[in-house]
């Protein structure tokens, strides 16, 4: 584990994979809800945790490289299933990709619990893990200039929902009309780092 | 709430509602925004009497027009411009009177880019996520204005701050930006850092509210490949792929994928909001505190 300094008030902890940024995660939020921790944002990403706000980040840095992390507690929680009409326009690419006709493509995704690793991009955007690193996919060579809300998308390790209509560049698998995100509901992310998620397909409309 | 509200005669080309902005929802992907010149908007609500977290104007480089429906206590901060009320010329940065159906009238800069109009009581807008804030990069928050829009005003809180005029500090010649250099400096070639800090830059005219854009010398990373995304702060200074250092401003995304070779020293922060394209900037190394 490395504590980077970022300027004066943030400290930025790398470890060395998704699943100890997971487990560090859940164990800077547990510090926080004690009250052990005072911070303004905690940042999960793909290998690192931001946390943003502190008094004293240099104190916290060596706090943090001294101790140990315990591995990510197990969740109580059930998975949100999301329904999903897998009939997106690059399905067929993916299922070349990974060697499999469409139909197994479909069931390799639909059979996996997906993770929440960390939120970006846009809000309700949630970087979403739990495939196995055989099938990782590139990119687009060319982002598209619009892909619609709900699309369901790989990219690299992780799948993601497109919670409105932007420019993208990930590979689209599928629809779904669940809402990511509104502002108007309690809370307005459906998916925040930590949740875990399945994909259900439900008959192309 | 009051009946009181603003007729927007002229939205300008870019006036957005801003407040303090949402901080506690980076980990959901949502910027910060809020003023970009804070303390320009502070010092406009409190000429009005307005709490600091009061929404008010922010507008880019031409101003606004706007006509109040009953008698307001009105300020213009921020970039300097001429300030009218039916055609007369009345005081910035000071606290004027509109009257009921008068035109306010926020002129174009003289320096600077962006002009602070609060009204007393706040623009009150429906907040969202705690804030009024237009957030251009994720679309939260009111749109920008449009002609004939009707914004609504809350009711007027706390004292009236007895002040005529209050000091304000000139838009930039030269933006001397603090830097304390990381976290991902290392990424980048000895050379590159050195001239990070060493050569002048300038403000590049596609800055927004989302980052300060400057042209000026490329700077070569160290290492090939692409960095994992991580964690932005406010301030950030990024380097995308063609080397041109970019400051993250209020509206700027929560994760990047490009390396960070410098923070900006908060204080630093509000001067850039009125750093017009083509304004010198400069990266000057400070030690950590």
């Amino acid at each position: 584990m490395r504590a980077l300094p970022v300027g004066d008030n943030a400290l930025l902890v790398e470890v060395s994979s998704g699943e100890e940024a997971q487990a560090l995660h859940a164990e800077l939020l547990r510090r926080r809800a004690e009250g052990a921790l005072s911070v303004r944002e905690i940042v999960p990403a793909a290998r690192t945790v931001l946390l943003d706000g502190l008094d004293d980040p240099a104190r916290l840095a060596s706090e943090l490289t001294a101790s140990e992390v315990p591995p990510a507690p197990p969740r109580a929680r059930t998975a949100i299933e999301i329904p999903v009409r897998y009939d997106g326009p690059d399905l067929a690419d993916v299922a070349a990709l990974w060697g499999v006709d469409e139909r197994e493509a479909v069931r390799i995704h639909a059979d996996t619990e997906f993770t929440v690793a960390f939120c970006g991009f846009a809000p309700g955007f949630g970087y979403l893990t739990g495939l196995p690193p055989r099938y990782d996919v590139p990119r687009r060579a060319t982002p598209r200039t619009a892909v619609p809300a709900g699309s369901v998308a790989l990219a690299g390790p992780y799948t993601g929902v497109y919670p409105r209509s932007s420019p993208g560049g990930w590979q689209l698998i599928g629809r779904t009309d669940v809402v990511l995100w509104d502002h108007a509901r309690v809370p307005a992310a459906l998916l925040s780092p930590g949740t875990r998620v399945r994909f259900v397909p439900v008959g192309r409309s | 709430m009051t009946d009181s509200a603003l007729f927007v005669v002229r939205a300008g080309a870019l006036t957005t509602v801003q407040d303090r902005g949402r901080p506690g929802h980076a980990h959901l992907g949502v910027p910060h925004s809020g003023a970009l010149d804070g303390p320009a908007a502070a010092l406009a609500n409190r000429l009005v009497g307005n709490p600091p977290g009061a929404a008010v104007l922010e507008t880019t480089i031409n101003g606004c027009a706007v006509r109040p429906r009953s008698t307001v206590a009105v300020a213009v901060t921020g970039a300097p411009c001429a300030v009218r009320v039916d055609g007369r010329p009345v005081a910035w940065g000071a606290p004027v009177t509109v009257p009921a159906g008068a035109v306010l009238e926020v002129g174009t800069v003289i320096r600077g880019v962006r002009s602070y109009l609060a009204v007393r009581g706040g623009i009150a807008v429906e907040p969202v996520l705690g804030s009024r804030s237009t957030d251009l990069l994720s679309g939260l928050g009111p749109p920008p204005l449009a002609n004939g829009q009707v914004l609504p005003l809350g009711d007027p809180q706390g004292h009236y701050a007895r002040v005529d005029v209050a000091p304000q500090p000139a838009p930039p010649e030269e933006l001397v930006l603090r830097v304390t250099p990381g976290p991902r400096d290392d990424w980048f070639t000895p050379e590159a850092v050195r001239t990070f800090t060493s050569r002048a830059y300038r403000v590049s005219p596609s800055s927004n509210r989302i980052g300060l854009r400057t042209e000026g010398p490329a700077l070569e990373r160290a290492r090939p490949g692409e960095l994992p995304s991580e964690g932005m702060v406010l301030g950030a200074v990024q380097v995308p792929p063609d080397g041109r250092p970019v400051v993250f401003l209020a509206d700027h995304p929560t994760t990047g994928g490009y390396p960070v070779i410098a923070v900006v020293h908060p204080a630093d922060l509000p001067a850039t909001a009125q750093a017009a394209p083509g304004t010198p900037v400069r990266f000057v190394t400070v030690r950590r505190r």
